[in-house]
């Protein structure tokens, strides 16, 4: 008797869940599926859900038409060199503060945290005239740097809670066995470590690849990525809901795998270890 | 003598980030400070006064950064009572023992990663568009008269787009901080006779307190900054209905080319992230102790 009531609370749960988790889906879904309707169909009234012929000219007009390929290059570049820029300043400093702690160490890192909260528009107008000024309005290079400070903070915080968590003790041990001091780095010290540091990449690959700010705010066409590409849409082109829908599948399609796979560690950067 | 020199390798260590970090926040904000005491217009560069606390008077008195500072402060009080209040509920339905949770959990954090513009023009032409998107077309199927968002309701279809982008962060820092709950706490309460809201009411919600914290105010850092989904889908309009702080300054410099006042405006933008930046530092500083 018990069981069976268990058993139904199970199933009625489960539908529960799946219908907010469709409802929730479905704009991604939507746009999904619109992407493989030719323009007429995207708007047919009522409505066409999955029963239409799926086509795939949207994808190929977007290639051929709109230059696709650049703004996602630009998107690759920037996600990718932000985050190796910062991966080469933030593993020193986080290793730094792990495993050779001071007094002052605490506050260095709210300290940091801290510069994450300056909103963009309280340092807008100055970075914005030094671009002018210094010709690097529209360049990769500048936005790179300009989205490599942004997360820095995120990136030192991340790796500083995963290194915290190894263990000193091994090394010593590593050290009792005879271990060099390349071995303790390549065989101890380095597996340890790599676990953070992909997932320190992946997080940071996702904030630089959706920062809608800067990237709109610092570029024209030569260094704009996928989030300006987008924007371009938005009048008059985003009344063709079908060539809009495979740009923005386009555009989220890579990112959205990422996050999925990494979705653990999100909770841990983006809350700076406070939840884990 | 050792420890010396680790604390010197230390030190050189963390230089490099440190000082970039620094330089980031001192000069750029420094550089506002100084342009917000000017008559600084991009059309007349060449000229630009000492006007004092001018700029001030002019962003603070204009009836535009009235209506800026109720937008930004409705957009963030909506979207944070959304996202949390969906946020605990779905956190809850997650932590059932349900069919395919964890293709659930995947179709519930996947709007966290749509980028800003895309979220924005999605909803904003194949959702929200009164003839063609599919709530239009629900309501009129269901016999009611379709709204015209963008026009009729301009800061709430914002506050529904932000909402729908932040729910996922919500309700997987709620879920992880839920899952984390021992179930001898629960059952212990429940042979004492205590109901299903009761157990919810005082001993789930006092152990996701702390979860709630941190993702009101991390959400509100950056809810207080949101742009690009004002830029693709109102440009802040009609009028100033659904212009917010950041993006007056944004206007105030580039549509108007006022640096002077514009500067001032991010001055603001910057207090006001302050206040809430203190209490965040200060809960976080409290974990970092345990």
């Amino acid at each position: 008797m018990a069981r069976q009531v268990t058993k139904q609370r199970k199933i009625g749960m489960t539908v529960l869940a799946w219908a907010v988790g469709l409802l929730i889906f479905f704009p991604i879904l939507w746009t999904f599926l619109t992407s493989f309707k030719t323009e007429l169909t995207a708007i047919s009234i009522p409505p066409q859900f999955m029963f239409f012929d799926w086509t795939t000219e949207n994808y190929s007009t977007i290639n051929s038409q709109a230059n696709y390929f650049h703004f996602m290059a630009n998107s690759i570049y920037l996600a990718l060199g932000s985050t190796l820029l910062g991966l080469l300043f933030a593993i020193p400093a986080a290793w730094a503060m792990a495993f050779s702690p001071t007094p002052r160490t605490k506050d260095i890192l709210l300290w940091m945290l801290s510069t994450k909260m300056l909103p963009a528009v309280g340092v807008y107008i100055p970075i914005y005239l030094l671009f002018i000024n210094l010709g690097l309005l529209d360049s990769r290079f500048g936005l790179i740097v300009v989205l490599f400070l942004i997360n820095l903070p995120i990136m030192v915080w991340m790796l500083y809670t995963y290194f915290k968590e190894i263990p000193v003790d091994i090394l010593e041990a590593a050290r009792m066995d005879g271990a060099s001091l390349r071995q303790e780095i390549t065989q101890v010290l380095t597996p340890m470590a790599v676990p953070g540091i992909a997932s320190t990449v992946l997080l940071n690959v996702i904030l630089a690849w959706n920062e809608a700010f800067w990237t709109l705010n610092l570029t024209t066409t030569d260094a704009a990525p996928l989030t300006a590409f987008i924007a371009s849409y938005s009048s008059p082109q985003g009344n063709f809901y079908a060539k809009l829908s495979a740009a923005s599948m386009l555009a989220i399609a890579p990112i959205l795998v990422v996050g999925w796979f990494s979705q653990k560690q999100l909770v841990r950067g983006l809350t700076f270890g406070a939840v884990k | 003598m050792a420890t010396q020199n680790t604390t010197k390798v230390a030190r050189a260590m963390m230089a490099p980030s440190v000082i970039a970090l620094l330089i980031w926040m001192i000069v750029p904000l420094a550089m506002t400070l100084y342009y917000s005491t000017l008559g600084y217009s991009l059309y007349n560069p060449i000229s630009t006064p000492f006007v004092g606390l001018d700029n001030y008077t002019y962003f603070l008195t204009d009836p535009t950064f009235i209506a800026a500072l109720t937008n930004t402060l409705v957009l963030v009080v909506g979207v944070l009572i959304i996202t949390v209040g969906g946020g605990i509920l779905i956190a809850l339905l997650l932590d059932q023992d349900v069919y395919g949770v964890n293709v659930v959990r995947l179709l519930v954090i996947a709007p966290f990663f749509v980028m800003p513009t895309v979220a924005a023009l999605v909803w904003k032409n194949m959702m929200m568009n009164p003839v063609y998107g599919v709530i239009g077309q629900a309501m009129s199927g269901l016999g009611l008269a379709p709204i015209d968002w963008m026009t009729d309701v301009p800061l709430t279809s914002i506050i529904i787009i932000v909402a729908w982008q932040w729910l996922p962060f919500a309700t997987l820092i709620l879920l992880t901080s839920l899952q984390s709950l021992s179930a001898d706490q629960k059952e212990a309460a429940e042979m004492d006779g205590a109901g299903a809201l009761s157990i919810f009411w005082y001993i789930t919600l006092p152990h996701m307190s702390r979860a709630i914290t941190v993702v009101v105010l991390i959400q509100t850092i950056f809810l207080l900054s949101i742009f690009a989904e004002i830029l693709v889908t109102t440009n802040g309009g009609p009028g100033s209905q659904s212009t917010n702080i950041t993006y007056l300054v944004y206007q105030q410099a580039i549509s108007f080319g006022d640096i002077g006042a514009a500067s001032a405006g991010g001055i603001v933008a910057v207090i006001l992230a302050n206040i809430v930046a203190i209490f965040l530092i200060k809960a976080i500083g409290k974990n970092l102790d345990a």
